[in-house]
Order: structure tokens, then sequence, then C-alpha cells
């Protein structure tokens, strides 16, 4: 059983053939890089993957479970969370509720239109928990506008963990981070558990290839792929 | 737990102000603009539901509130008791949000305004030309008030207190409201539709519900509208009507338990009061407009709140000065 199977998935936005006839597959546990070129249809893939698009064509399975026609927010419940490349977080809220926010969309709670938010201790603690896991629980309680890019970008991974989620899509979590900052999401990344399977959209070679099992190339053409060039100035050999 | 906070102290003030109210103003007219100002403030506070806490700008309103008022006034003239006629009314209220929202909510943004708004003139139309079966311009005649537990609101008085309690419950539902999980929810979906999808929650039906729970509340509003003025008539689900609920709401400070209801004294204030002294009142309320999103472009309760802290600090800095100043100069 893999993790998470795409076959022959095609997206098209207008005469723009983004996604072509992408399949791959990724073993439960799995760290799985996807690198291409700008337009590549990286981010793409995921929305697909995540159903905040529609494919065209082709399928996906979850767990050999087919989850092509589930809304994007049922795959949140089945296991799959996601991280974005542009910041998608609550700028008005503190972080730790922004971590509350991840958490109570995978619980019932989330209907009570009765209870008190701020009184539900026990989603808190598990928010605070999962901020401790990125080394954000010193600054929990600071409003999430008030918190630098690197944090932020944390903030992000800490959201998508919170869930515990089986299928882990990281949308370029280094993007803008400096190196000091880099090191410290490298090595959280490096604590998940092997039961979480990771797909992962990077440019940074150097931290990405170090965390990656196997890589995804997407290309436009294939003899973009099979040019030895490609292979030197992605993986330097 | 049961310590006084300034704030507590504060909404322990108000509510003393707000019961003995009739006593301190005397005169019924202004009693009653007091009703009216209260019955405005749970409208204005139903379409915040909305604008503030869901991000939606609604500017139909008038057709629900006007769908209970019609609803209720309708039933009474068929010979229904106000039990049943109340409980109709607030019904077809939520029936009617329930489409608004089907149809509305297929958008965000100037798309739900517009459909919104032409939902809310369907109203309007059906109100002024199926004369059949609301009397057209004519309106309808409200000739009682209901008599709960026995007590008569025909007075100026008792409706105010009728009038208070409603306003009350709803001040206090949309307190729990926006502090429960689900308020919470609704904001994400107003801050981050998207990531609250990919988060695993329905922003549809969040968006719905908190529709509903508006459309309740406006129902409600429109029901005591009924009983103030004893009449409806399609004027009250005018255009004019949504446009000023949703002043009331934006010019109070949206998403905020206390601007719809400083908002719905301004516009109530302006339109009874005012008119009295100044011919052209519209005019006067339009400078206020005007100089509320020019100095509190987050709306009179907020922005008041802003420029108290900004002018405190000042205070306190100019203080803070002070001492250094005389801790630097030398002794003499």
């Amino acid at each position: 059983m893999s993790a998470l199977k795409v076959d022959a998935l095609s997206k098209s936005f207008g005469g723009l053939r983004v996604t072509a006839d992408v399949s791959l597959t990724v073993e439960p546990g799995e760290r799985r890089l996807i690198i291409g070129p700008n337009g590549a249809g990286k981010t793409t893939l995921f929305n697909l993957i995540t159903g905040e698009l529609a494919p065209d064509s082709g399928s996906i399975l979850l767990f050999d479970r087919d989850i092509t026609q589930l809304p994007s927010r049922r795959r949140a419940h089945f296991g799959m969370a996601r991280t974005y490349q542009i910041i998608t977080l609550f700028p008005r809220d503190t972080i730790v509720r922004n971590v509350c926010l991840a958490l109570l969309g995978l619980s019932p709670l989330r209907w009570n239109p009765v209870a008190a938010f701020d009184r539900q201790h026990r989603l808190f603690e598990r928010a605070r928990a999962a901020l401790a896991r990125v080394g954000l629980s010193h600054i929990a309680d600071r409003p999430l506008s008030q918190t630098s890019y690197g944090e932020q970008r944390r903030v992000e991974i800490a959201m998508a963990l919170a869930q515990n989620p089986k299928v882990l899509l990281l949308d370029e979590p280094f993007a803008g981070l400096s190196i000091d900052e880099r090191r410290e999401v490298n090595q959280l990344l490096f604590a998940i558990p092997r039961d979480v399977t990771v797909v992962m959209i990077e440019h940074n070679m150097d931290v990405a290839l170090e965390f990656a099992d196997r890589i995804t190339l997407l290309g436009t053409r294939a003899e973009v792929v099979a040019d030895p060039r490609t292979r030197e100035v992605y993986l330097g050999a | 737990m049961s310590s006084i906070t300034p704030r507590r102290a504060a909404i322990g003030i108000a509510l003393i102000l707000l019961i003995t109210l009739p006593a301190w103003v005397g005169n019924p007219y202004y009693i009653n603009i007091s009703s009216q100002i209260l019955l405005f403030a749970v409208f204005a506070l139903a379409l915040n539901v909305l604008v503030g806490y869901a991000g939606l700008v609604s500017l139909g309103h008038a057709g629900l509130f006007a769908t209970a008022g019609y609803a209720g006034a309708l039933m009474l003239q068929a010979g229904y008791g106000h039990f049943a006629a109340d409980g109709v009314a607030i019904l077809v209220a939520l029936l009617a949000a329930a489409v608004f929202g089907v149809l509305a909510l297929r958008s965000t943004g100037i798309g739900f305004l517009m459909i919104t708004l032409a939902l809310g003139q369907i109203v309007w139309g059906v109100a002024y030309r199926w004369a059949s079966l609301t009397n057209g311009d004519n309106g309808v005649n409200v000739t009682t008030r209901p008599r709960p537990f026995g007590l008569s609101l025909a007075n100026a008085d008792s409706f105010y207190y009728a009038t208070l309690l409603i306003f009350l419950a709803a001040v206090a539902s949309m307190a729990v409201f926006i502090r429960s999980p689900f308020g919470a929810s609704l904001c994400g979906t107003r801050d981050q539709a998207r990531r609250m999808n990919a988060l695993g929650y329905n922003v549809w039906l969040t968006r719905f519900l908190a529709f509903l729970f508006s459309g309740f509340w406006s129902g409600i509003a429109g029901l005591l509208f009924i009983y103030y003025t004893n009449f409806i008539s399609p004027q009250v689900a005018s255009l004019q009507t949504s446009a000023e609920v949703l002043l009331m709401v934006i010019s109070g400070g949206t998403a905020t338990l206390l601007g719809p209801i400083a908002g719905a004294a301004i516009v109530v204030i302006m339109k009874n009061v005012v008119s009295a002294y100044v011919e052209r009142w519209n005019l006067v309320l339009g400078v206020i407009f005007v100089a509320i999103i020019t100095f509190m472009p987050e709306g009179l309760v907020p922005g008041s709140v802003r420029l108290w802290r900004m002018g405190w600090r000042a205070f306190r800095d100019r203080g803070r000065a002070n001492v250094l100043r005389n801790v630097s100069e030398p002794p003499s």
C-alpha cells in the first residue's frame, strides 16, 4: 500500500497545460522531494493533491482510497495537511490561537456556538505542545502580526504538524529564510517521525537533498529531464 | 473571578442606566426613541454577525427584517394570536435567510453584496406590488401589542422594558457566539477562507449558519419594529433601510459588540431628534459619517478607544518627561 498515489493527473488553465499526465507513488514514511523549474506546476500539483483545484483527468489515491472527488476539507480529515509557499495565517490572532484553529478544524467542537473557545484548555495544551516541537513556545501568546517571517514559517509547519497528518505536504518551507533559520527548520523537519509521509517542494538543494529519500523532477519536457545538464544543475554531479 | 474590573464596572453602570432610563428620561417621546434605538441595535448586531465576523457585507437585510414584520403583521391581521404570529414570523425570517444564504453565498465580496441587494429589492417589490397580500403601499396595521404573562406593553415604559429585555438577550447571545469555537471558525473564514478549507472546515456551511443566526435576530428586530410602530409598509423593506442599518454597523465599528449599538443610537437620534430642529438632517448625518470615516476609519467605538489610548499615552509620557526634566536639572 502506498501512502499517496497520483495517476496520470492533468490540469490545464485555458490553453496552458500546467500539469500534464503526472504520475507518482509515495511510500508510507517516505520523504519525497519535488523539484522543477519555475512554472513546472509544482504548487499546482499540490493544489490538485489537496483538492483546492479539481483535475481535468487522472486520479489521486490516499492509502488506496480514491480521493479524487473528495472535497479539500474532507481530505484534511483523512490525514492530509499542507503548508503554503505564501504564508497563509491569521494575522489578527495570537500564534497559539493560530495553531488552535488548526486543531479545531478536525474537532467536532468547531460547530459549538456556546462554549468559550479560550477555555478549551486541552486544545490549547495540544497547540502549545505543537509549538514546542517547532521551538516557538516562548512567543506562543504573541500576536502573529508581531512575529518575524521566519517565525511565521515555523507557525505554518506547527499548524500542519498539530493536525497529526499521515501525509504532510510542504510547499517551499525554506523560502525566504536566513541560513540560521534554515538550519532550525531543517532540524524540525528531521524530527518529524517516520509514520508521517512527507512530500516537499523546495529549491534549496543543500537542505532538501539531505532530507529527501527520493526525488521527482517535474519538467515541462522530457528532454529537459534527460539532459545531463539538468542533473548537474540540481545535483551538482 | 468575581473581582471588579473597569470593564465589569462599565457594564454594570450601563445596565443601571438602561434599567432606570424611563425614570430619568421621563418624557414618553424620548422613552420611545430609546426603544427604537434598542430595536435597531438588535438589527445592527444581527447584520454585524455577517459584516463584522464573517466579512460578508449584506445590503439586503431589510428584506429579512421586513419579511418577519410582514409575516407577523399579516398573521395578526388574519386573526391569529401573538404567540402564533411571532412564531411563524421567526420561522419565515429563518426561511428567508436560508434562501438569501443559499443564493448569496455562492459568492463573497462585491458579488455577495450585489446578490443580497437584489434579493432585498425582490422583497421590497413583493411588498409593494403584491397588493392583494400585502395591501401594497398602504401597508398593514398592527392593532395590538402582545401581553406576555398578562402584562400590557401598551405604554412607552412597558414597551421599553420588553425591548430592553430582548436587546440584552441579543447582546448576550452575540457575546457568547463570538467567543465560541464556532465564532472563532467564522472569523477564520473571514480572514483566510482558503486555509480554513485546507484545515478541514466547511467554509460554506459555517457562513450559512452565521447567515441563519443573523437572519434570526433580524427577524426578531423586525417583529419589535411592527409592535413599536403598529404598522409596516414597503418602505421598511427598501434599500434605504438596508443601507441605514449597514451604516449603523460600519460607523459604530464592525466586529465589535458596542459598535453597532452606538451606530444605531447615532442614526436613530439623527432621524428623530435632530430632524425636529434641522430641516436638512440628512446633511448633518452625512457630515457625521464623513467625520467618522475621516478620523476613525475603523468606526466610532474602536476609533474612540484608539484616540483615548493615544491621548492617555501622550499624557503619561508628558508626565514622565517632566519627571526626567526634574531629575536632570541640577539642583540650584
